[in-house]
C-alpha cells in the first residue's frame, strides 16, 4: 500500500501570525487515484495547495513525492517553478489564465519546461528550434483536442466562455506533463451540464493519462461520484479520511458542514 | 564634529521631514484607498504654492493687512489645490478604476507632466521669489541662527495636521468609511458607502495637506518654480514607502527618517549627492524590508 | 449627442475648469517689478476648449463602453484588419521595395538637418523597441531606462577619450556594458512588485544622472565630454554631410537588426514567457517558469538596445553631458511605447516618428510638446490602452497530425 503513494504530506502547518490556516495536516495521494479534499469555506484547503505547490513556504511539515520509477524525494522549501518541474501541476480557484494570450499560447506557455530554446536559438531560429516550435504547436493542439477546446485555439483566453476558461486551465496544467494534478474547485460556477462533462474529463485524465489527482471541490455530488478517497478539512485540521460512503455518514463531517444541531 | 553642527543638521532634517510628511500623507492615503501611486501629487503641492504666490501679490496692492493676506492666500490656495485634485481624479483616474495598475500609473505620470507644463506655459519657467508669509516671532530671536520662525511653524503645523487627521480617520464616520474602502472596496460599496465620495474626500485631504506643505516650504526656500513638485513628490513617495505605504504613522515616521538621512548625508558626506542618499535609502529598504518600517507584511493572495 | 442635457453638462464642466484655471491662466504676476498682467483671453480660450473637449470626452467615453460591451470594432482596428490585403505576397514585395527605395534615396535628396532628424527618430525607434521588450512584453515598468542609454553613450565617450577606442569597437562594448549594468541593477530590484519597481528604476536612473553630474574626475561633470569622433569607414575622408549620411545608414541597419531580433524574440519560447509573466506572475511560476530569470533576461536585453542607441547618440552629436539623460528622456521613450501599443513593433516605429519628427518640424508644437505628451498618456490609457496599433497575438495554424 505504502509504495503506491505518490504524494505524501506530513504534519504540514501554515501560520499567518496567530492564524493557523493549516494545522498539522497529514494527507497522501495514491497512484492513479482521485483524492478529494473537502471542507467548509475558509478551512484552509487552498492554503494547503499553495504550500504543496511552493507558493507559500510552510511553517512546519514535510512534503514528499514519488515520481514513477524514481526515488522518493522531499519537495517542501523548493521554489514553485522547481516543484512544477518535478511533475506537480495545478489549477487555480479564481481563474488565472494568461488573459491576453490565445488559448493555444496558454498551453504553449505551459509547455515551457519541456522546451530548450534560449535567446540565441530564438534569434537565429535554426532547424532544431524550428522543429521544436512546430512540435510544441502540435502537442499543444493535441492537448486542447483532448480537453475539447480546439474551436478556441486562436481566441484570447479572456474572451472564452467561463466553463471553457476553467477547462483551459486544466489543459495548461496538463501541458507541463505532470504525474500529479491538483485541481482547485474545477466545477465552481459551472452549470450541471458542464459539471457532468467535467466528471468525464477528470475520470478520463485518470484513466488515459495515468494521473494521480487531488481536487478541492464544493460540489458534493461530483466529489462523491468520482473520488476514490476523501479528506475532510476544518479549521486547518484534517478531521476525517475515508471512502466516499464512509465520509457521507461521518458525524464529525456532518457537524463541520451543518453545525452542531443538525440531525440527519 | 561639533555638537552644534549636529543640532543644526538635526533641526534642518526635522524641517525637511515635516514637509515630506505633509506630502507623503496624500500619497499614503490615496494608495491605501485605490492602490495608485498618485504621481501628480507633487504637482498639487506646486499648484498650491503658485496660487498662494499669485493671490498674495495681488492682494498686496490693495494694501490689506499682511496677516489677513497670508490667511486669505493660504485659504484660497488650499481651496484651489483641492479643486485640482478632485478634478484630476475625475478625469484621469476614475475611468481607470477597473483597469490594470500599470495603466493607472501611466495616466498619473501623464497628469503630472501635463500639470507641470501647464504651469510652465501659462506662468513662467523661471524661478519666482516667494514672499515670506510667516512673520518672525520675537521669542525665536535667540535660536534664529539655527531654527527660524518659519521652521517652527512648519514643524508645529505638521504636528497639528497629523493629529487632526489621525483623530478624524480613527473616529469620524467618514474616516471609518475610508478605512472600510481601503480594506475592501466592493464590500464597502455593498454596505452602502458611497465610494466616489470617499475617494474624493481622500483626494481632498491629500491636496489640503500638500497645499499647506507647498506654501510652507516655498516661504522657507523663498522661491518657487514649476517643477518644485516633481522631486518633492518623488521624495515624499519614498518617505511613504519607507514607513510602509498605506499607513499614516508610517508615512510620518518615514518622512522624518528621510529628512534626517538627507540632512546628515549632505552635512557629513557631500552636499552634491542629496538626492542620491534618499534614493539609495529607498532601494535598500525595498530590497530588505519591502513592507516598510511600519507596514504589515502581507502575503499576496493566490 | 447635442441634447440640452449634454450641452448644460459641458457648459458646467467648462465653467468649473474656467474657475479652476483662473488664477494660473489669467493672472501673471511679476514679483520683481511688481506688475500684474491680466490675460482674460486665456480664460475664453480655455472655456471654449474645455466645452468642446467635455462633449467629445463624454461621447467617446460612452462609445468606448459600448465598444467593450459589444466588442465592436473601432476605426483603427478596421485598419488593422485590412492587413489581410497587405499580406498578399505581391503587395508585400511592392511595399518593401518602395520602402527600400525611399530609405536609400532619402539622404541624397534632403538636407543635413533632415538627415539628422531622421537619425534621431531612428535612435528613438531603437530605444522604443528596447523598452518595449521590458514594458510591453515583460510588463515591467522601467522608469529609469535612460540610465542604460547614458551607460552606452558614456562608454563610447570615455573609452575613446582615455584609450582612443574607435566607434566600431565601442559599439558592441557599449551595448555589453549597458547589458551588464542592467543585470547588476536588475538582480536586486526585480523581486519587487510592479509599482515599486517603477519607482526604484526611476531612482536608479536619477542616481546615475546625479553621479555623472558630480563625479568630475570620472565623467567630467555637467560640462560633459566633447569632441567625440564620428564613426569612420575604412579610413575614408568624409565631410560632415557624408558622415551624417553614413550615420544615417548605420542607424538604418541597426534598426533593421533590432526589428528583426525583437520580432524573432516575440514569437519564441522566451517571448511567450515574457507575455505570460506580464499577464500573471503566479500562474507563470506554476507553469515551471523561473520568473526571476525571465525578468532578468527582459531587463538585460532591453538595456542592450539602450546601450547601442547610447553609443550612436554620442557618435552622432559628438558631445554628451548629463543633461541629455534626465528622467524626461525616460518618459518620452515610455510615451513611445505606450502610444505605439505595448508589444507592437510597428506601433513603436510609428509612434517614435510622430513624437520625434512632429515637434522638430513644427516649432510651434515643440513648446507644447511635453504638455501634449502628458495629455496623450492620460487619453491613451483611458480610450485606447492598447495603443495606436493593438498588439495582435500570433495566429497559429494547425498543420495536421504528424506520424
Amino acid at each position: 500500500m505504502k509504495e503506491n503513494t505518490v504524494l505524501e504530506v506530513r504534519d504540514l502547518s501554515m501560520h499567518f501570525g496567530g492564524l493557523y490556516a493549516v494545522d498539522k495536516a497529514n494527507l497522501s495521494v495514491k497512484k492513479d487515484e482521485i483524492t478529494a479534499l473537502i471542507g467548509p469555506n475558509g478551512a484552509g484547503k487552498t492554503t494547503f495547495f499553495n504550500c504543496v505547490t511552493g507558493l507559500y513556504t510552510p511553517t512546519t511539515g514535510k512534503i514528499f513525492i514519488t515520481p514513477q520509477g524514481k526515488k522518493r524525494e522531499e519537495i517542501d522549501s523548493l521554489k514553485p517553478h522547481k516543484i512544477t518541474n518535478k511533475g506537480i501541476a495545478r489549477t487555480f480557484q479564481n481563474i488565472r489564465l494568461f488573459q491576453n494570450m490565445t488559448a493555444l499560447e496558454n498551453v504553449m506557455a505551459g509547455r515551457h519546461r519541456l522546451l530548450k530554446a534560449g535567446i540565441l536559438h530564438a534569434i537565429l531560429r535554426d532547424k532544431k528550434t524550428k522543429e521544436e516550435e512546430e512540435k510544441v504547436v502540435h502537442d499543444s493542439y493535441e492537448i486542447l483536442e483532448k480537453i475539447g477546446l480546439t474551436k478556441y485555439i486562436n481566441e484570447l483566453a479572456k474572451n472564452l466562455p467561463y466553463g471553457a476558461q476553467r477547462r483551459l486551465e486544466i489543459a495548461r496544467a496538463l501541458a507541463t506533463d505532470p504525474f500529479i494534478l491538483l485541481l482547485d474547485e474545477p466545477a465552481a460556477g459551472m452549470n450541471p451540464n458542464e459539471t457532468r462533462e467535467l466528471d468525464n474529463l477528470i475520470l478520463r485524465l485518470k484513466e488515459d493519462e495515468k494521473l494521480s489527482i487531488l481536487l478541492i471541490e464544493h460540489d458534493m455530488s461530483l466529489v462523491m461520484r468520482i473520488s476514490d478517497r476523501i479528506y475532510v478539512m476544518d479549521y486547518g485540521k484534517i478531521i476525517a479520511e475515508g471512502k466516499p460512503e464512509q465520509i457521507r455518514h461521518d458525524p464529525l463531517v456532518i457537524k463541520a458542514y451543518l453545525g452542531e444541531n443538525y440531525n440527519v | 564634529m561639533k555638537f552644534s553642527y549636529f543640532i543644526e543638521l538635526f533641526l534642518s532634517g526635522l524641517t525637511k521631514g515635516s514637509i515630506y510628511a505633509l506630502l507623503s500623507l496624500g500619497y499614503t492615503m490615496v494608495y491605501g484607498i485605490i492602490q495608485l501611486i498618485n504621481f501628480a501629487h507633487g504637482e498639487i503641492y506646486m499648484i498650491g504654492a503658485f496660487t498662494a504666490l499669485i493671490i498674495t501679490t495681488i492682494l498686496a496692492y490693495t494694501g490689506m493687512n499682511a496677516l489677513a493676506i497670508a490667511f486669505l492666500a493660504i485659504f484660497l490656495a488650499i481651496l484651489y489645490s483641492a479643486g485640482y485634485a478632485v478634478t484630476m481624479e475625475r478625469i484621469a483616474y476614475k475611468p481607470l478604476r477597473n483597469s490594470t495598475r500599470l495603466s493607472a500609473l501611466i495616466s498619473a505620470i501623464g497628469m503630472s507632466i501635463f500639470l507641470q507644463n501647464y504651469v510652465r506655459l501659462l506662468q513662467t519657467s523661471d524661478f519666482l521669489r516667494f514672499p515670506p508669509l510667516i512673520p518672525e516671532f520675537g521669542f525665536m530671536r535667540y535660536v534664529e541662527h539655527i531654527f527660524t520662525s518659519t521652521q517652527l511653524v512648519i514643524f508645529v503645523s505638521t504636528c497639528v495636521i497629523m493629529i487632526i487627521l489621525t483623530i478624524f480617520i480613527k473616529f469620524s464616520k467618514t474616516g471609518k468609511a475610508m478605512r472600510a474602502v481601503a480594506q475592501d472596496r466592493v464590500m464597502a460599496m455593498l454596505s452602502g458607502i458611497n465610494i466616489n465620495r470617499i475617494i474624493s474626500v481622500t483626494f481632498i485631504f491629500g491636496s489640503v495637506t500638500a497645499a499647506v506643505g507647498g506654501i510652507l516650504i516655498s516661504s522657507y526656500n523663498a522661491q518657487i518654480n514649476f517643477n518644485i513638485g516633481f522631486m518633492a513628490g518623488i521624495k515624499a513617495f519614498v518617505a511613504a514607502v519607507l514607513g510602509g505605504i498605506g499607513s499614516i504613522p508610517g508615512a510620518v515616521l518615514g518622512s522624518f527618517v528621510l529628512g534626517w538621512t538627507e540632512s546628515f548625508g549632505t552635512g557629513y558626506i557631500s552636499s552634491d549627492y542629496e538626492d542620491v542618499f534618499a534614493f539609495l535609502f529607498l532601494i535598500l529598504i525595498l530590497i530588505f524590508k519591502p513592507e516598510g518600517l511600519l507596514g504589515r507584511s502581507t502575503k499576496q493572495k493566490v | 449627442m447635442f441634447s440640452i442635457k449634454n450641452m448644460t453638462k459641458a457648459f458646467f464642466i467648462s465653467l468649473w475648469i474656467m474657475i479652476l484655471t483662473f488664477p494660473l491662466a489669467v493672472i501673471k504676476v511679476n514679483t520683481i517689478d511688481k506688475t500684474v498682467n491680466w490675460r482674460w483671453f486665456n480664460l475664453i480660450y480655455i472655456g471654449i476648449i474645455t466645452f468642446i473637449t467635455a462633449f467629445l470626452w463624454d461621447y467617446f467615453l460612452k462609445r468606448n463602453k459600448e465598444d467593450n460591451d459589444r466588442k465592436k470594432k473601432s476605426f483603427l482596428n478596421i485598419i488593422a484588419d485590412k492587413k489581410k490585403y497587405f499580406n498578399r505576397p505581391e503587395f508585400k514585395t511592392l511595399f518593401y521595395g518602395a520602402l527600400f527605395v525611399v530609405i536609400m534615396v532619402f539622404p541624397f535628396v534632403s538636407g543635413l538637418y533632415q538627415i539628422n532628424v531622421m537619425t534621431t527618430a531612428l535612435i528613438y525607434v531603437m530605444l522604443g523597441l528596447g523598452l518595449n521588450i521590458v514594458v510591453g512584453l515583460g510588463g515591467l515598468l522601467n522608469l529609469g531606462y535612460v540610465a542604460f542609454y547614458a551607460v552606452g553613450a558614456y562608454s563610447y565617450a570615455l573609452l575613446n577619450k582615455h584609450f582612443g577606442i574607435n566607434f566600431w569597437i565601442a559599439l558592441p562594448i557599449g551595448a555589453l556594458f549597458s547589458m551588464l549594468f542592467g543585470l547588476i541593477i536588475g538582480f536586486p530590484v526585480l523581486r519587487l512588485r510592479g509599482d515599486y519597481l517603477a519607482i526604484v528604476t526611476l531612482a536608479f536612473g536619477e542616481i546615475v544622472r546625479i553621479v555623472l553630474e558630480n563625479w568630475n574626475e570620472f565623467s567630467f561633470g555637467p560640462s560633459g565630454i566633447s569632441g567625440i569622433p564620428r564613426p569612420g569607414l575604412f579610413g575614408l575622408k568624409m565631410n560632415l554631410m557624408q558622415n551624417s549620411i553614413l550615420i544615417y545608414f548605420i542607424m538604418i541597419v541597426l534598426t533593421a537588426i533590432t526589428v528583426f531580433v525583437v520580432n524573432r524574440l516575440e514569437n519564441s519560447r522566451l517571448g511567450r514567457t515574457w507575455v505570460a509573466m506580464r499577464e500573471d506572475e503566479i500562474a507563470c511560476q506554476t507553469m515551471g517558469i523561473n520568473v526571476t530569470k525571465a525578468k532578468l533576461t527582459a531587463f538585460a536585453l532591453g538595456a542592450l538596445w539602450a546601450g547601442l542607441a547610447g553609443v550612436m547618440f554620442a557618435a552622432k552629436t559628438t558631445f554628451i553631458n548629463p543633461a541629455s539623460f534626465t528622467i524626461w528622456e525616460s518618459i518620452i521613450i515610455l510615451c513611445i511605447v505606450v502610444l505605439g501599443g505595448m508589444g507592437s513593433i510597428l506601433g513603436v516605429i510609428i509612434a517614435s516618428f510622430i513624437l520625434i519628427i512632429l515637434p522638430e518640424s513644427l516649432r510651434f508644437f515643440s513648446d507644447y510638446r511635453m504638455l501634449v505628451f502628458g495629455a496623450i498618456l492620460v487619453v491613451m490609457m483611458i480610450f485606447r490602452p492598447g495603443g495606436i496599433i493593438n498588439a495582435k497575438r500570433k495566429v497559429y495554424q494547425y498543420k495536421g497530425k504528424k506520424d
